[in-house]
């Protein structure tokens, strides 16, 4: 059992010992304030990742949650004088019952029909966050005040750095267990024949809303963190570009590979700071680079990597 | 006892009535054929009793209970299982997580117990894992349990979804064309399976073109001709009755009929 414990959560153990070391090699805060965004775009990709990798179900509107998460560390404190950290709460909770709200009718849709029908939901959402100017600023946005637990201010990418990175590792030992666990064995069966998965009694339909909500709460949670390390949130945080990265971070780390999410994130957050000496080059290798990963590593990264390395298929 | 009847039982595709008012009883514990040309709607009638297909007329009780109308889940959770003609296997999967899929109804954790892998969680993978490299073994696939399912042959592939549907413990397993495809002696670890579950006490519905598998086994035999009901009875009498003969075995089937006596 402490063997299965173990093999399991190996990947996190290994996570939380970059995490741990990685810091030392940081020559100045900005890296931390990269290396945060890593982790919390990371952790609404593991929500995400839950949803496609392993349920099979594409959402192009993630986006709106993490727009639902974000506003809430905005419009709670400011509008409605509740303390940050229960505005965080309430975010999620909010994002769960929009989920479970929105999931019931759009999740009978399959494929190409489900990704347009998450495409319309997230569309929807921006232009409310970006029209109801009175409560959210409109296209400008809104300032978010900074959190405060207990007396203590969050602030500086370094704090934000640990607090990202703790709740990432939280973040995907709770999908590992997920993944390995009943629920987590129906979804799987859900990717690969539903017909199969619901004559073998499973309830396709209620699977797939739970996985929806899960990732819906996924997704807020990384809003409301961006949302409160940058100090400030605009509509295009919860936009369409928002919703692709976030699929892009999901398929090129690889569709159900937890640990894919946060090399996926690493991808396309330090690229393009990376490729920034290129100038106005810097897209069309960005987009150079994806496809050639693509093309290379079909599987994704990590997937095709541990294929690679553990030599059981030539390439 | 009766644990499968239906009655009147139709269903039509764009004006094309694909099961046309059947009747069928089917007694507990024994092998039931469903036997037919292509197009005779052996597969809409499974598809109709496992839910998966709404029909437009007719009703179908299992154990008693009218079940029309119940979605393939709740059919699963009322003790009737399936496999499929075209295979239905979890890909991604290894063979033994397969049939641990076939516990589900059996595994008793919720939402939030499976995210923090809850104590309970633990036990119930390792009951889960127990009883399904049983189900592996008895359709001798043990050796290859760790392997990703897709890896499997294809007469594995069959008798995976046979572990898998035998995993949830039905009282009612419905079989489609277990042996399409099989050679003779992936067809023969076919027949000694279905064997091995009828003896448990397993009620078996078979659809079937290897005549020699269906008539060496069967204890009834339904002949579907176009939709409607052709014959039924043992298969010796559904083999010496002219109209099948006529309908569907031909010249070339009753000769094969002939060599399954043997």
């Amino acid at each position: 059992m402490s063997a299965l414990f173990c093999s399991r959560l190996m990947p996190i153990a290994a996570v939380v010992m970059i995490a741990a070391v990685v810091p030392a090699f940081f020559p100045s805060a900005y890296y931390y304030r990269v290396a945060a965004l890593v982790f919390m775009f990371a952790l609404a990709g593991i929500g995400l990742n839950l949803l496609m990798g392993f349920a099979g179900q594409v959402s192009l509107g993630h986006a709106g949650f993490i727009g639902i998460g974000a506003y809430a560390v905005a419009v709670g404190p400011t509008h409605l004088g509740l303390p940050t950290w229960l505005s965080f709460f309430a975010g999620a909770a909010l994002s769960a019952i929009v989920a479970f709200l929105v999931g019931r009718p759009i999740l009978r849709l399959k494929g190409h029909y489900l990704a347009i029908a998450t495409l319309g939901f997230g569309v929807l959402l921006s232009i409310v966050f970006t029209n109801e100017a009175k409560l959210t600023g409109g296209p400008d946005g809104m300032s978010v005040p900074r959190l405060v637990l207990f007396g203590w201010t969050a602030r500086g990418s370094e704090t934000w750095y640990w607090i990202s990175a703790a709740s990432f590792v939280i973040g995907a030992g709770l999908a590992l267990n997920l993944i390995d666990s009943p629920s987590g064995r129906a979804l799987r069966a859900i990717h690969d024949s539903e017909v199969a998965a619901c004559v073998l009694g499973i309830d396709v339909a209620q699977k797939k809303l739970m996985v929806f909500v899960i990732s819906a709460v996924y997704a807020s949670v990384a809003g409301s963190y961006l949302a409160m390390f940058n100090g400030h949130i605009t509509p295009e945080a919860s936009g369409f570009l928002r919703s692709i990265e976030l699929v892009a971070m999901v398929v090129l780390g690889g569709m159900g590979s937890i640990i894919g999410s946060l090399v996926g994130s690493g991808v396309i957050v330090v690229l393009p700071q990376a490729l920034s000496f290129l100038h106005e080059y810097e897209h069309m290798v960005l987009g150079l680079i994806v496809m050639g990963v693509m093309i290379f590593l079909r599987g994704g990264i990590v997937p095709s990597l541990a294929v690679m390395f553990a030599g059981r298929r030539k390439w | 006892m009766v644990i499968l009847e239906t009655d009147r039982l139709s269903i039509a595709f764009g004006g094309v009535r694909a099961i046309d008012g059947v009747n069928v009883a089917i007694e507990s514990g024994q092998v039931f054929s469903i036997i037919g040309p292509n197009g005779s709607g052996k597969t809409t009638l499974f598809n109709l009793v496992s839910g998966i297909y709404t029909p437009d007329d007719g009703s179908i009780r299992l154990s008693g209970e009218k079940v029309v109308g119940l979605a393939p889940d709740q059919l699963a959770r009322r003790g009737l299982s399936r496999t499929f003609q075209n295979l239905q296997i979890f890909s991604r999967m290894s063979a033994l997580e397969n049939v641990m899929v076939g516990r589900h109804r059996h595994e008793r954790t919720g939402i939030l117990a499976d995210l923090i892998h809850w104590p309970s969680v633990a036990r119930q993978n390792k009951a889960t894992a127990e009883a399904a490299h049983a189900a592996v073994g008895r359709v001798g696939l043990a050796d290859f349990a760790d392997r990703p399912a897709n890896s499997l042959a294809y007469g594995a592939l069959k008798r995976l979804e046979i572990a898998r549907a035998l995993a949830s413990e039905p009282k009612l397993l419905l079989l489609d064309e277990p042996a399409a495809g099989c050679n003779p002696v992936e067809t023969q670890e076919i027949a000694n399976v279905i064997r091995s579950i009828v003896k448990d006490g397993i009620t078996v519905v078979l659809v079937e073109h290897d005549m020699r598998l269906v008539m060496n086994i069967s204890d009834r035999v339904h002949v579907l001709a176009n939709g409607k009901t052709l014959a039924e009875g043992t298969p010796d009498q559904v083999r010496s009755n002219t109209a099948v003969i006529q309908a569907y075995l031909g010249v070339h089937g009753s000769q094969e009929a002939v060599h399954a006596v043997d």
